[in-house]
C-alpha cells in the first residue's frame, strides 16, 4: 500500500510564509483590565465546556463495571483499576493498525485528486467546468445509508473484494467533493492570475504550470485538506461497518462498537476505547495544529 | 458462478440484472481512468485479504451428511461482542477450533443495541449475495423474512440425521417450522416476562407477597412510591415495548396474545384497549428519564436500591452476575405479574445462508449448535438456557435451574420486542406508534396505529 | 480542434474525478429514485408517486420533519455564534492562545461513536451536566435536555454536534478576521469609529464567504445526523430524525422503496437549500 506522490506536500511544506506575530501586546492593552478578565474568564468556560466530555470519559475509564454508573458519574474512581485500559487495548490494537492502513492512502489520493481537480476547475475553466464543480460538490450531501445497499452491489459486479480496499475506493470517492472544494476556493484566492499567465507566456503546458507554480504554492491548502480527511476517515464508521466483512481488516471505529455487548455493555471498556481510538487524531491535530491554522488563514476555506 | 448470479438479483427487480450489467462496465471504465492515480495498487493490495475464501469450493457436501470438513475457513455472523454472550460464543469457538483445526473459524459478529446495526450489515450483505457461511436470527418471525427472501437454505435432513426433533421441545419445533420446513438450529431460550426486584427495597415499602395479578402490582407500585422509591425502573424505547409486550401477555392471556399476530387477531377489541390503558397507567410509576437509560442502567437502579422493580428479559441475571451480586438476596425473580405459567420466549439460532461458501463447514458448526456440548458450553456463560431437553443442569446457575424447571411446564407466548411474533417490518411499525404514544400518551390514536400495522403486515 | 487542444487536457485531468462522482454520486442517487417509485412489499412493481404520498400522510415523518428542522437551526446557529464568539475572544491576541486554540479544535478529532457514548451520559437528566449545575448551585440551568416535553427538546441533541464543530468555526472566523488586512481596520479607527463598530462595519462584512462555506460544511452534516443521535438516545421516537428513520426503513423493515423515498426527499430538502448558494458563489466569482 504505498501511496504514490506523497514527496510533492512534504516537499513543498517549508513554503508556508512565516505569519505574522499572533500575540499583540500594544493591542492587548487597548481594553481596560475588567475587560480583560472578562475575555479570559469566557475563555476559560469554553475550555470547561470543551473539557467536560473528556473528563468524564477518564474517570469512568479507571471504574470497574460496578462503579460506573451515570449517576455517579463525576465521583473519583474508589478503586483505580486499569483493568477497562487493557481490555480496551486487547480489543483495540490490531484494528488501530487497519485504520492506519486505510487512512494513509484513502487521505493522500483524495488530497491529489482534490489539488488537482482544483487546479482545473479554477484554473482551467473548461466549457462546463462550473457545473462540475457544483455537481461534485452537491454529492457532499448523498446520505450515506441511501446508497449503502447499491454500493455493495456495485463493489460485487466490479469484482473489489469486500475489505479495506472498498472502503479506501468509497473514502476516496466520497472524500473529492470536500477536498476539491479546498483546493479551488485556495487556489481562485490565492495564487494570482499573473503568476499564471506568466508560465503560460514562457510556453508551459498545464501540467508543467501545475508542478511549477502551483504546486509549491500548495502546501497550506495540503494541510488542510489531508488533516480534514485524515480525521473524516479516522472517524468513520458507516462506510466501514458495511464495506468491510472480514474481522481481520476492521478498523478501530468498528472494533471500538464492539466493545459494546448486544445486552451487556462494560461502560469503563467503552470509555477507554474511545480514547484509545481518538489518541491518533489528537497526535494529528496537536502536531499539526498549527499549520491547520495557517493553512485556514493563507485562503483555504475561504468561500 | 453464474448459476447465483442469477439467484442474487432480487426477483422483484426485472430490470435489475442488465442495469448491474452495464454498471459494471461503467465502473470498470472508472476505474482504467483512475488509473493514474494508483487505484490499481489498492484493489491488487485488498486481494491478500481474502485469499481463501475464494480457493475453497468443498466438494460434494452440500447434498446432506456432515461428512469430512474440507473448507479452509468458517464464517460466522452474530451480534455476540461483548460480555457473556463474547464468552458463550468463545466456549463455542474453543470447541470448534479442537474439532476442526484446519478450519479457521472467523468470527464476524457486529454489535449493535440488540442486533440493530448487526442486522443493517448482514442485510446489506444478504442482498449483495456476500453472505457469511452461517448468521444469527431470532426464531420465529423474524426469520421468516429470510426464510421468505430464499436466503436461508432448509435444514429438515440434517434434523432427522441428528435426531433432533427428539431433543428439541416440540413447541419450540413448531414455532421454527414453515410450512414444514426448518431452517434453522436454535441454541438457546431467553425468557423475557421476568419481574426483578430488589428483596430489600420491596420489604421496606411493606410488600409482603410478590404480586400476583396485575393489579396486585399496581397496588405494590403504589407502595413503593409512598416509601419515595422508583417503583418500576424503565429504560429506553426498546424496553418499553419489552414491558409493553408483558403487560398485554398479563391482560390477555397466552392464547389471545398469539392470536394477534395472526390474520384473524383483533387488535380493535376492547380488551386490547384495556390491556394498553393498563400500559399506560405503568408510566405514573416509572423513572422519568428512562428515555436516557440503557436496559442495564434501569436494571442496575433494581440491585443498586434505587427501585423495587424492573421488567427485562432474563439477561439481566448474567448481568447481575458480573455486578456480583447474589441472587435471592440483593435481586430477586418471579414472572410479570399475571404471566405465572406462561414462558415468553425468544430464541437465538443459526441458519445456513444460501450462497454460503462453506457449505461442508457450515454444517459442521450446526452440528455444534444442536449438541449438548455445544449448548452446554454456550449456555451457562451467555446466561440463557439450552434449548435442548437433555441438558447438564449441574452447570447452569441459580436463576438458570429455576428458569429450567418452568422451561419445562410453561405455556409459551412468542416476545415482540425480540422478534419471534412479527417480522422485522411490523416491528418497525409498531416502534413508530409507540413512540408517538410516548410522547402524547394517546391510547385510541396508538390502538388504531397497531391496528393499521397488523392489516398492513398479518397474513 | 483548437478548442480540444485548449481545454483537452485539462478535462482530462479531471476526468476521473468525473467518472467517480457519475457512478458513485449520480448513478446511486438514480438508483434511489428508481427504487422510491416501486412498491413494497414483493413483488414490485412500478408504484408511481404513491410512497411519497403516503409518506406525507404519516404523524412520524412529520415529527421527524420537525425534529429536524429543530436541531438544525441549533446546531448551525450556536455553532456559528459559539465559534464567533470564541474567535472575537481570541482574535486580539492572549497569553496561550495556541492552548485555547488547541482545546477548542479537539473534539473535531473525536468520532462520533466516541462522542455519543459519552454525551448520553452528559444529557442524562439524572446525572452527567445536571449534578454540576446542581453542585454550582446553577439549578436553573438544569434540564430534561432531549427529553423535556417542550417542542425544543431535540436541541440538547445539538449540543454534541455543536462539541465537535464549533471549534472549527471558531479556526475559520479567527482565519478570516485576520485575513482582513489591518489597513483597513485602522483606516476606520482613524474615522473615529470605536472597537465594537470597526468590528461590525469593516470585519464583519469581510466573512460573508466565510460563513457562506461554514453553512455548507454544519448543513451536510446536519442533515445526515444519524450515527450520533443513535449513539446519544439509540433508537427512539422522541430524537428520531429523517436519516434515523430512513436507516430503520430500509435495514429494520427492509422496505427499501419507503427508505429510497425518504433518502429522494432529503436530496430535494439539501438541492433547495444548496443550489442557490452554488449558483450565488459561482456568479460573484464570475464577477470579480
Amino acid at each position: 500500500m504505498t501511496a504514490p506522490m506523497p514527496t510533492e506536500t512534504t516537499a513543498a511544506m517549508p513554503a508556508i510564509e512565516p505569519l505574522p506575530p499572533l500575540t499583540d501586546d500594544h493591542q492587548l492593552q487597548r481594553r481596560g483590565p475588567v475587560g480583560h478578565v472578562v475575555k479570559i474568564v469566557l475563555l476559560f468556560v469554553f475550555v470547561i465546556f470543551f473539557l467536560l466530555p473528556v473528563i468524564l470519559l477518564l474517570l469512568t475509564s479507571f471504574k470497574s463495571l460496578a462503579e460506573a454508573d451515570p449517576s455517579r458519574a463525576w465521583q473519583l474512581p474508589k478503586h483505580w483499576t486499569l483493568d477497562a485500559w487493557r481490555e480496551a487495548w486487547s480489543q483495540l490494537h490490531g484494528a488501530l493498525g487497519n485504520s492506519f492502513k486505510l487512512v494513509i492512502p484513502a487521505t493522500i489520493i483524495s488530497t491529489v485528486l482534490g489539488s488537482l481537480n482544483g487546479y482545473v476547475l479554477s484554473r482551467w475553466r473548461f466549457p462546463g467546468a462550473d457545473l462540475v464543480f457544483t455537481m461534485f460538490l452537491f454529492g457532499m450531501f448523498i446520505p450515506y445509508q441511501a446508497v449503502m445497499i447499491p454500493l455493495g452491489l456495485l463493489f460485487k459486479d466490479v469484482g473489489v473484494d469486500p475489505g479495506l480496499g472498498r472502503l479506501i475506493i468509497a473514502h476516496i470517492v466520497y472524500g473529492i467533493p470536500m477536498t476539491t472544494l479546498i483546493f479551488r476556493n485556495y487556489y481562485a484566492t490565492t495564487i494570482p492570475n499573473e503568476l499564471i499567465e506568466a508560465a503560460r507566456m514562457d510556453g508551459a503546458g498545464m501540467m508543467h504550470t501545475y508542478a511549477s507554480v502551483i504546486l509549491p504554492a500548495s502546501a497550506p491548502a495540503f494541510v488542510v485538506t489531508a488533516i480534514w480527511q485524515f480525521t473524516s476517515i479516522w472517524n468513520d464508521f458507516l462506510f466501514a461497518v458495511f464495506l468491510v466483512t472480514n474481522p481481520d481488516s476492521w478498523p478501530v471505529t468498528v472494533a471500538l462498537n464492539n466493545t459494546a455487548g448486544s445486552q451487556v455493555t462494560p461502560f469503563p471498556v467503552q470509555m477507554a476505547g474511545a480514547l484509545i481510538a481518538s489518541i491518533p487524531t489528537l497526535v494529528v491535530y496537536i502536531l499539526l495544529g498549527r499549520y491547520f491554522m495557517r493553512g485556514l488563514m493563507a485562503g483555504a476555506l475561504k468561500g | 458462478m453464474s448459476a447465483s448470479n442469477a439467484q442474487r438479483f432480487d426477483p422483484g427487480f426485472p430490470s435489475s440484472q442488465r442495469t448491474a450489467l452495464s454498471r459494471r462496465v461503467v465502473l470498470k471504465g472508472a476505474l482504467v481512468g483512475a488509473g493514474v492515480l494508483a487505484l490499481p495498487q489498492i484493489l491488487g493490495a485488498c486481494g491478500d485479504d481474502d485469499e481463501a475464501t475464494t480457493t475453497t469450493a468443498a466438494p460434494g457436501t452440500t447434498g446432506g451428511g456432515t461428512g469430512e470438513v474440507t473448507s479452509t475457513e468458517l464464517e460466522v455472523f452474530s451480534w455476540w461482542t461483548g460480555g457473556g454472550e463474547a464468552a458463550g460464543l468463545d466456549a463455542m469457538i474453543a470447541i470448534w477450533n479442537s474439532q476442526y483445526p484446519n478450519t479457521k473459524f472467523v468470527n464476524a459478529a457486529v454489535a449493535g443495541g440488540a442486533g440493530s446495526n448487526a442486522k443493517a450489515v448482514l442485510a446489506q450483505r444478504l442482498e449483495a449475495n456476500d453472505p457469511p457461511d452461517s448468521f444469527q436470527g431470532h426464531a420465529g418471525a423474524e426469520l421468516s423474512d429470510y426464510i421468505k427472501a430464499g436466503q436461508v437454505e432448509e435444514l429438515n435432513s440434517y434434523y432427522e440425521e441428528w435426531g433432533l426433533g427428539d431433543v428439541f421441545p416440540s413447541d419450540l419445533v413448531d414455532q421454527i417450522t414453515v410450512d414444514g420446513k426448518i431452517y434453522s438450529v436454535p441454541v438457546n431460550i431467553h425468557r423475557a416476562n421476568v419481574l426483578w426486584s430488589n428483596p430489600t427495597v420491596v420489604a421496606d415499602a411493606g410488600i409482603t407477597a410478590t404480586p400476583e395479578s396485575f393489579d396486585d402490582f399496581i397496588a405494590a407500585l403504589d407502595k413503593v412510591k409512598a416509601a419515595g422509591k422508583t417503583p418500576l425502573a424503565l429504560a429506553e424505547q426498546w424496553t418499553v415495548k419489552h414491558l409493553m409486550e408483558t403487560v398485554m401477555i398479563s391482560k390477555l392471556g397466552a392464547e389471545a396474545w398469539a392470536g394477534l399476530w395472526t390474520a384473524d387477531g383483533d387488535w380493535s377489541s376492547a380488551d386490547v384497549t384495556d390491556a394498553l390503558e393498563g400500559f399506560k397507567t405503568l408510566f405514573g410509576y416509572v423513572n422519568s428519564d428512562y428515555a436516557s437509560l440503557t436496559w442495564q442502567d434501569a436494571a442496575k437502579r433494581v440491585v443498586d436500591g434505587e427501585a423495587a422493580y424492573n421488567v427485562m428479559g432474563d439477561w439481566a441475571d448474567g448481568y447481575f452476575t458480573e455486578l456480583e451480586k447474589t441472587p435471592r438476596t440483593d435481586y430477586d425473580w418471579a414472572p410479570v405479574p399475571g404471566t405465572a405459567g406462561v414462558y415468553d420466549w425468544l430464541s437465538d439460532s443459526f441458519t445456513k445462508a444460501k450462497g454460503g461458501k462453506h457449505p461442508d463447514a457450515t454444517v459442521a458448526w450446526l452440528k455444534l449448535c444442536s449438541s449438548k456440548e455445544g449448548q452446554d458450553a454456550f449456555n451457562p456463560v451467555k446466561g440463557s438456557i439450552p434449548a435442548r431437553k437433555d441438558a447438564d443442569t449441574s452447570k447452569y446457575g441459580v436463576y438458570l435451574q429455576s428458569a429450567m424447571e418452568d422451561w419445562k411446564t410453561a405455556t409459551l407466548a412468542g416476545s415482540l420486542a425480540h422478534g419471534v411474533v412479527a417480522s422485522n417490518a411490523w416491528n418497525t411499525d409498531i416502534d413508530g406508534a409507540l413512540g408517538l404514544f410516548l410522547e402524547d400518551k394517546d391510547v385510541a390514536a396508538f390502538q388504531d396505529a397497531l391496528l393499521t400495522a397488523h392489516d398492513t403486515y398479518a397474513v | 480542434m483548437n478548442r480540444l487542444r485548449r481545454w483537452g487536457p485539462a478535462f482530462l485531468m479531471v476526468l476521473p474525478s468525473i467518472i467517480l462522482i457519475g457512478v458513485f454520486v449520480y448513478g446511486l442517487i438514480y438508483w434511489n429514485v428508481r427504487t422510491s417509485l416501486q412498491q413494497q412489499p414483493m413483488p414490485r412493481g412500478p408504484s408511481g408517486t404513491t410512497n411519497y404520498s403516503k409518506l406525507w400522510a404519516e404523524r412520524r415523518w412529520v415529527r421527524d420533519l420537525k425534529n429536524l428542522g429543530v436541531f438544525t437551526v441549533v446546531f448551525i446557529v450556536g455553532s456559528l455564534v459559539m465559534g464567533a464568539v470564541m474567535a472575537l475572544l481570541l482574535d486580539k491576541g492572549v497569553k496561550g492562545e495556541g492552548f485555547f486554540r488547541s482545546i477548542y479544535l479537539f473534539p473535531m478529532a473525536v468520532s462520533f461513536i466516541a462522542a455519543g457514548i459519552v454525551w448520553r451520559w452528559l444529557l442524562n437528566p439524572s446525572s452527567g451536566l445536571n449534578l454540576i449545575f446542581d453542585k454550582l448551585g446553577l439549578d436553573s440551568l438544569k434540564s430534561q435536555w432531549w427529553q423535556s416535553k417542550s417542542p425544543w427538546g431535540m436541541a440538547a441533541m445539538a449540543m454534541p454536534a455543536m462539541w465537535q464543530m464549533s471549534g472549527y468555526i471558531m479556526a475559520l472566523y479567527l482565519a478570516g478576521f485576520r485575513g482582513v488586512p489591518e489597513e483597513l481596520r485602522e483606516a476606520a479607527r482613524m474615522d473615529g469609529a470605536k472597537e465594537r463598530q470597526v468590528y461590525r462595519h469593516v470585519v464583519f462584512p469581510e466573512l460573508r464567504p466565510v460563513t457562506l462555506s461554514a453553512l455548507v460544511i454544519l448543513g451536510h452534516i446536519s442533515i445526515k445526523v444519524f450515527d450520533l443521535v443513535l449513539a446519544v438516545s439509540g433508537k427512539q421516537g422522541k430524537t428520531e430524525t429523517p436519516a434515523v428513520y430512513m436507516w430503520d426503513l430500509i435495514f429494520q423493515a427492509s422496505n427499501r422503496p419507503k427508505g429510497a423515498t425518504v433518502a429522494t426527499l432529503l436530496l430535494v430538502g439539501v438541492a433547495v437549500l444548496v443550489i442557490p448558494y452554488l449558483i450565488y458563489t459561482v456568479r460573484s466569482e464570475r464577477k470579480s
